[in-house]
């Protein structure tokens, strides 16, 4: 579900940060989700080994795509499974639409898969009167209020359980007033188990495909991408194309990283590997490119293609803690989705990449190594030449370059500065200037450190 | 150009030159999991183990534990006790919608994450233990690797059609990161580890 907004993530933070107790609350959580992860990470001597080593086979996979695609789209046909190619979000919703049409299916159950919100999956079904219920219980939450996922991990984050009761109450049927989390959670188990047992199409994500044995694992701690695959008679597994792997053996450094670096859990509780389909049914895959063979050539930014979708970037981002997901915009949010998004449409997303510190902490905790702040620095470059600046940034980044290129110029406006801070506050401590918001102006100092300079100098020849 | 020459035609273009893949035969250390290690790892993720002597014992387990009043399902010819049904005369997968509990043997459990690994072939029915409100799980104390290096040294030349590993029971903390146990999936794992008589005979792989 790609938030159609035309607002920047700055704007749509503001929004977000109004209800400074959710904003706390969304900050914690993350940051202890963060702790669980260097928790679990700090368990095992050969971490640093592990990330290097997936890193390491990523690499592989990227240097010899082409032919691990045509290894795993002929073992996976020689294992009965059918094999689709589409170039764009467009392509791949079409084929979707066909095969349930073939198989004359209305309704759909489908597991997590952030592919098919990249491609707006959801929304063109149901233009074509084809119905899609999501099965992880966050997806659900976020779908009965008509909202995309706020993080690929954890979809509702956002959200506080009363408002999920509101929900319930209001879609399910439960009675108002209704916060307790084990009573949620039961009433959507009740109701999505209705839905597995009568919906004959499943559609689920990939989170590795090996092209040593043309078989692909789904992880979820659910149990619904199963539920939904083992009750239907059509299986769609939607994946981008940088989810091969060389072989089956690399899926032990990968399954050891993944759920470690997303929640700090040793593993999800399901890891199902789908080799062929079950007798009398199908499985698709659906081999998807919208934009990654592009972001392949861009040498500086291939490497965001070793992504596995962990989120421990997320919640380990002090701007994505503090703005929450749905300030990005996009169907990936934080510091990954926003080295991904610029890749699909420069001016769209160009704001993006300047929604960062450049802290660095991404680069730090990603179980595959990309360079994800010096990538976000990169963007920034690569879109200020291509001239897609974000409004703000513009203004003012011209009025400094003014400044900095004349030195006389720049040491009257530091006077300016200080005598302002100091004699006139009012005329920076307000809403016009962004630098204000959430923050107090600092304190101005007596002298420029050129005065100080020139002073001290003066003492130390003295 | 079909999507998909057009696709390998452009990955052929833009892929990288060509890097070597890594030695990961270093991360194979030790040979022989603890079931120390495992029961508490998979109690951690809400799962339990039982160190059993015998089958005989599983199902005077089973039965004081859930009685004879709901349905038990196994494949298994030692366990016939608890269950006469034969899961290969199921008229409809969709039958197996109120199991309560399903006994099911694995291949083996990982010691480093609580997870053991069960194929088609234990299940017969590839939606039996996602299905069924409780699971219980059988290995022998042999059968425990340390890591999944070593796992999937076991499954590599495996060729069934579906596996997974399994990890506790079913959860989420979808709502507000509270931990639920019984998500879509059984609401409790049981692990049952029978005991070795003679270690030398430990492995059923």
């Amino acid at each position: 579900m790609t938030e159609h907004s035309t607002k920047e993530h700055s704007e749509l933070a503001e929004d977000f940060i109004k209800d400074e107790d959710r904003v706390d609350w969304h900050d914690e959580t993350l940051w202890f989700i963060r702790q669980k992860r260097d928790k679990a990470a700090h368990q095992l001597p050969e971490w640093e080994a592990l990330r290097e080593a997936a890193s390491q086979i990523k690499n592989n996979v990227l240097s010899n795509l082409h032919d691990y695609l045509l290894q795993f789209e002929r073992n996976a046909v020689a294992n009965g499974i059918e094999v689709h190619w589409a170039a764009d979000a467009a392509e791949h919703n079409q084929i979707v639409q066909r095969l349930l049409n073939e198989a004359n299916v209305v309704r759909m159950v489908k597991s997590k898969s952030m592919l098919t919100e990249e491609c707006g999956l959801n929304e063109y079904l149901a233009k074509q009167g084809i119905e899609v219920i999501d099965s992880d219980l966050g997806e659900r939450i976020v779908q009965l209020a008509e909202e995309p996922p706020s993080h690929i991990v954890l979809p509702c984050i956002h959200k506080k359980k009363e408002e999920i009761g509101e929900i319930f109450h209001q879609h399910l049927g439960i009675e108002a007033g209704i916060s307790d989390p084990q009573f949620l959670t039961e009433t959507a188990r009740q109701h999505l188990r209705e839905i597995f047992l009568t919906r004959r199409a499943a559609l689920t994500g990939v989170n590795f495909a090996v092209a040593e044995t043309g078989e692909f694992v789904v992880c979820t701690n659910e149990g619904n991408a199963d539920m939904g695959a083992h009750l239907a008679d059509i299986h769609i597994a939607s994946m981008g194309i940088e989810k091969l792997i060389p072989k089956k053996k690399h899926l032990g450094v990968f399954l050891r990283l993944l759920t470690r670096s997303a929640t700090g859990q040793p593993i999800t509780t399901y890891s199902s590997h789908f080799r062929t389909p079950r007798d009398g049914t199908k499985i698709h895959v659906i081999l998807v490119d919208n934009g990654r063979t592009v972001q392949l050539g861009r040498k500086d930014f291939r490497n965001s293609l070793k992504c596995i979708r962990c989120a421990a970037c997320m919640n380990t981002c002090p701007v994505y803690r503090r703005s929450g997901g749905h300030s990005y915009h996009t169907a990936v949010a934080g510091p990954i989705g926003s080295i991904l998004a610029p890749n699909l449409d420069m001016e769209k997303y160009a704001d993006l990449p300047f929604a960062s510190t450049l802290c660095g902490s991404c680069s730090n905790v990603c179980p595959v190594k990309i360079d994800i702040h010096e990538q976000l620095y990169k963007w920034r470059q690569v879109l200020v030449k291509n001239g897609y600046t974000p409004k703000a940034k513009k203004a003012g980044m011209q009025v400094m370059t003014w400044t900095l290129s004349s030195p006389s110029l720049y040491q009257a406006a530091g006077k300016v500065g200080r005598w302002v801070i100091k004699y006139a506050p009012f005329a920076v401590n307000n809403k016009l200037n962004p630098w204000h918001k959430q923050r107090d102006m600092p304190e101005s100092p007596e002298w420029s450190f050129n005065v100080w300079y020139k002073q001290n100098r003066k003492n130390d020849e003295q | 150009m079909s999507s998909r020459e057009n696709i390998l035609a452009a990955v052929k273009v833009n892929q990288p030159e060509r890097v070597p893949l890594p030695d990961i035969s270093i991360f194979e250390t030790g040979t022989k999991g603890s079931l120390q290690k495992f029961a508490a790892v998979l109690a951690g993720v809400g799962g339990k183990t039982d160190y059993v002597s015998d089958y005989e014992e599983i199902v005077r387990i089973i039965k004081a534990q859930y009685g004879c009043d709901v349905r038990i399902v196994s494949p298994l010819r030692e366990l016939q006790e608890l269950s006469h049904e034969n899961l290969e005369d199921l008229a409809l997968i969709h039958d197996l919608r109120d199991v309560e509990v399903a006994i099911l043997n694995a291949h083996f459990a990982v010691a480093e994450n609580g997870a053991v690994w069960i194929t088609e072939n234990e299940m017969r029915h590839r939606v039996l233990p996602f299905v069924t409100q409780h699971l219980a799980v059988i290995i022998k104390e042999g059968d425990i690797v340390p890591t999944m290096h070593h796992a999937y040294n076991l499954i590599n030349t495996n060729t069934c059609g579906f596996g997974t590993f399994i990890a506790g029971p079913s959860k989420t903390a979808d709502i507000e990161q509270s931990l639920v146990i019984g998500a879509h999936g059984p609401r409790s794992m049981t692990v049952f580890v029978i005991k070795d008589t003679n270690h030398d005979e430990g492995s059923s792989l």
